[in-house]
């Protein structure tokens, strides 16, 4: 099988391009994750990250054949030859497949990722209904891969203004959970014309995810929960 | 060389489950802390921790913790320290609403208490019908509890060093850790980072196993850095080998499979389990079930063309319960076997899994070494070490399934608790070891070197294999000294390795060369530690030795790097406030 690899190092290249590998011999169910480790043992100057190999730790997004993805989770079956492999789009590269993701983890942080409740402790747990509690599938598995954003026409064109899927799947995690206090602040935080209102429902997100998570729907819930408070 | 500097009150090195608690109490109390980590704190392993965290909450049937600590002694064959077990099972409760308050989503009882499931080696009442004691978030606990832990270091504004890797500690001559050198990867520059308090929290070392469940990152540095700096690994023959990974993919189903009603047949269909644990069944402690899957398959039992795995069955749990209790578990199914639980057959086969053995400490998380006198212990001043990288010992010989994601909050939060005090304590910062430090740089200048040797990638795989072959599930006398010469090989090997690679900015190159140094380190003190122990005790069973021997191997191995060898220590038999476990015949 051949692939077709991004390749730039800051120390020697003055530019990206292109390298060709081949892999003669490809197993049935092999995924991208598997083929980039041969091709690393053979040529070690290729950088890229992965560590569990299951689409938990969210570490191998890359652009696959013009989408991202996770490259553990990526079958070489189910792709075109040559597989054309690249770091995912609107980060700035660091060395071939890596990218710097400190924006992407600034947005996160942005949306106050945490639970806030502000009575004082209970001696056991809150209690939370199965049903309270249901609502939060679908959005607490989130792997912070950043397959989402990175796909988003939007986040390409405002990193930096606009909060990108990831961000405000999050911060949707937060005002759907039945324990949390802090609704009107975490609303107001999001008002203005970038934040959450540059999301055009184009639904790159949702067509990438790999978790099978829907950012589209949970801006959605946001921007009804915004028109409530404003009326 | 002129490398940079930075202080700080307290440094954690691994911001896993175990580190991130930490780095959580230390900034809540104002401590100037660096949390160190070689990837973005949620990509570490805890987040594949699926089924669950034990504590004796009783929301489903009656439990209390005492009952917990007797099933944690016994599943630990009498080897763990019952101190240390005592105080784990007992703060068990508070911790988990602890991270319930943090924010973790816990599944839900109809009265919205915290789910709980069935797991291993669980009962109430010491020994009676099975308990309910693994508070889960559906399967995939660890990463809810992982993400919640780094959420509230968001809001408590802890300091992280992403993506830096710690090559050793700094040692001064009167034994004081003082920091670690550690290098930024995306520059591959080295910064020195000094602090009053150093803890280890850097997870497992899976990876010195062919077939594993662990993550590639899995690679026992601190377990690695705690050897050079003249430290001893405990108890490190004790490798778990969890029984159901999916056959020869090194891919994890969670125990909580077993918990939620699966069960294992072998190619006749005979839930076999009953034969070797009548009462507990599928649900008998992990070492069990693997050795009697293993058992089926050298019989003849085994399924597939080759009869070399069993099958996990869970489609008579019906489609409900399989998606609202096991839907992490169902995904993985689906996506690396094109087989759905709900319908198929799953094959499985005992994985290597997780290290039971780690660097010694006690129950405040404080690292201790060898005494002066023999079978004494030395507390390591300014080093504390928590969760999978230590030993404190709260497994023993072998761990129950929701054990670990209790320890790694549980002296995660201790040694935080210990290192507050110790900060202030001692408010000054010792020296700089410019020995030590330099020393240490001698690590990284190696990998310096160019030329021809064989790469990195041969020899971790020659590694793997080697453990896989010769330090198994079940082990002999011949088969254990080979593998001592063949891991000693290695080691030696490892010093021809050069790195074709020589630049700076994101070399994962020159970092897999470093963990392979740290791997093959651990292997050694695994293989070395097994060949010494003459028993069967837990997860280590010795084919030449089939029973355990109380008489002679009550005792913790301590194995030391320089000159490979061993000493050793009672167990810590005596519980802080009720009566000692005696050892007892172990059946399920």
């Amino acid at each position: 099988m051949r692939f077709r690899i991004y390749r730039y190092n800051p120390e020697t290249d003055r530019e990206p391009y292109m390298q060709e590998y081949d892999l003669p011999e490809i197993g049935a169910d092999m995924v991208v994750r598997e083929a980039l480790i041969i091709i690393k043992g053979v040529d070690e100057t290729l950088s890229f990250r992965h560590s569990c190999g299951e689409g938990v730790c969210g570490s191998d997004a890359m652009n696959i054949n013009g989408r991202s993805a996770l490259a553990c989770l990526t079958k070489l079956a189910d792709l075109a030859e040559p597989v054309e492999i690249r770091p995912v789009a609107g980060l700035p590269v660091i060395r071939d497949l890596v990218v710097d993701m400190t924006g992407f983890y600034r947005q996160y942080r942005a949306v106050k990722p945490y639970l806030i409740n502000r009575d004082p402790e209970p001696e056991i747990e809150h209690l939370q209904s199965i049903e309270d509690r249901e609502k939060l599938d679908g959005l607490y598995e989130c792997i912070m891969c950043g397959c989402c954003s990175t796909m988003c026409p939007s986040f390409w064109w405002n990193p930096d203004k606009y909060l990108g899927p990831q961000a405000l799947l999050q911060a949707w995690r937060f005002l759907a959970d039945s324990r949390d206090q802090a609704t009107d602040e975490r609303l107001d935080d999001l008002e203005g014309p970038y934040k959450l209102y540059r999301c055009h429902t184009i639904m790159n997100c949702v067509e990438v995810c790999p978790k099978g998570l829907n950012p589209t729907k949970a801006i959605g819930h946001i921007k009804q929960l915004m028109l409530k408070k404003a009326i | 060389m002129s490398i940079n500097r930075r202080k700080f009150d307290a440094l954690v090195i691994g911001a896993g489950g175990g580190g991130l608690r930490a780095g959580l109490h230390l900034a809540r109390e104002g401590v100037h802390t660096a949390v160190v980590s070689k990837v973005f704190p949620t990509r570490s392993h805890t987040v594949a921790a699926q089924g669950g965290i034990n504590a004796a909450l009783a929301n489903m049937v009656p439990d209390n913790w005492h009952w917990h600590m007797f099933d944690t002694v016994k599943g630990s064959d009498y080897l763990g320290d019952q101190d240390a077990i005592e105080y784990m099972c007992k703060v068990a409760p508070k911790i988990v609403y602890e991270l319930e308050h943090f924010g973790v989503p816990f599944s839900r009882t109809e009265k919205g208490k915290i789910y709980q499931r069935p797991f291993g080696g669980q009962s109430q009442n010491f020994g009676g019908d099975q308990a309910a004691r693994t508070c889960a978030a559906a399967d995939r606990t660890g990463h809810a509890m992982l993400h919640s832990l780094y959420q509230q270091n968001i809001a408590a504004n802890t300091h992280f060093f992403d993506e830096y890797f710690a090559i050793d500690l700094l040692r001064d001559d009167d034994g004081h850790v003082t920091g670690a050198l550690v290098i930024e990867i995306e520059t591959g520059e080295p910064l020195v980072i000094e602090a009053k308090a150093t803890l280890l929290a850097t997870g497992g070392c899976g990876q010195m196993y062919k077939t594993n469940t662990n993550a590639h990152v899995n690679t026992g540095d601190g377990m690695a850095m705690a050897l050079r700096a003249g430290i001893p690994l405990q108890d490190m023959e004790f490798f778990q080998f969890h029984p159901t990974g999916i056959a020869g993919r090194g891919l994890l189903l969670t125990e909580g499979c077993r918990g939620e009603g699966g069960y294992l047949v072998n190619k006749d269909g005979e839930r076999f389990m009953e034969r070797y644990a009548p009462n507990a069944k599928d649900l008998a402690s992990r070492d069990v079930v693997s050795r009697a899957i293993y058992t089926e398959v050298k019989e003849g039992r085994g399924c597939g063309p080759d009869g070399d795995h069993v099958h996990l069955k869970l489609s008579h749990l019906g489609a409900d319960v399989i998606m609202k209790r096991l839907p992490g578990i169902r995904d993985t199914c689906m996506t690396f076997l094109h087989k759905d639980p709900i319908t198929d057959l799953i094959p499985i086969y005992p994985t290597a899994h997780y290290v039971m053995g780690g660097i010694p400490t006690n129950r405040a998380g404080e690292v201790v070494s060898v005494g002066k006198r023999k079978g004494t212990e030395a507390v390591v001043p300014g080093l504390y070490a928590a969760g999978e990288c230590a030993c404190v010992s709260v497994h023993g010989a072998n761990r129950l399934g929701g054990n670990s994601l209790l320890d790694i909050v549980v002296f995660g939060r201790a040694a935080a608790e210990n290192m507050i005090e110790y900060v202030r304590a001692n408010p000054a910062h010792r020296d700089l070891p410019e020995k030590s430090l330099e020393q240490v740089e001698g690590r990284l200048a190696r990998w310096e070197q160019t030329g021809e040797g064989p790469s990195v990638l041969d020899l971790r795989n020659e590694l793997k294999t080697a453990m896989e072959t010769y330090c198994g599930v079940y082990r002999d006398q011949e088969t254990l000294a080979t593998g001592i010469e063949k891991v000693a090989e290695i080691v030696e090997r490892i010093k021809d390795v050069r790195l074709k690679d020589q630049s700076k900015v994101y070399n994962t190159s020159r970092i897999e060369a470093l963990e392979l140094e740290n791997l093959a380190d651990i292997a050694m003190a695994t293989v070395t530690s097994a060949h010494a122990r003459q028993e069967s005790r837990g997860a280590h069973s010795r084919v030449d030795f089939p029973e355990r021997d109380d008489a002679n191997w009550m005792q913790h191995t301590l194995y030391l790097r320089e000159g490979r060898k061993l000493a050793y220590k009672p167990v810590r038999t005596q519980p802080l406030t009720v009566e000692s476990f005696p050892p007892k015949k172990r059946t399920y």
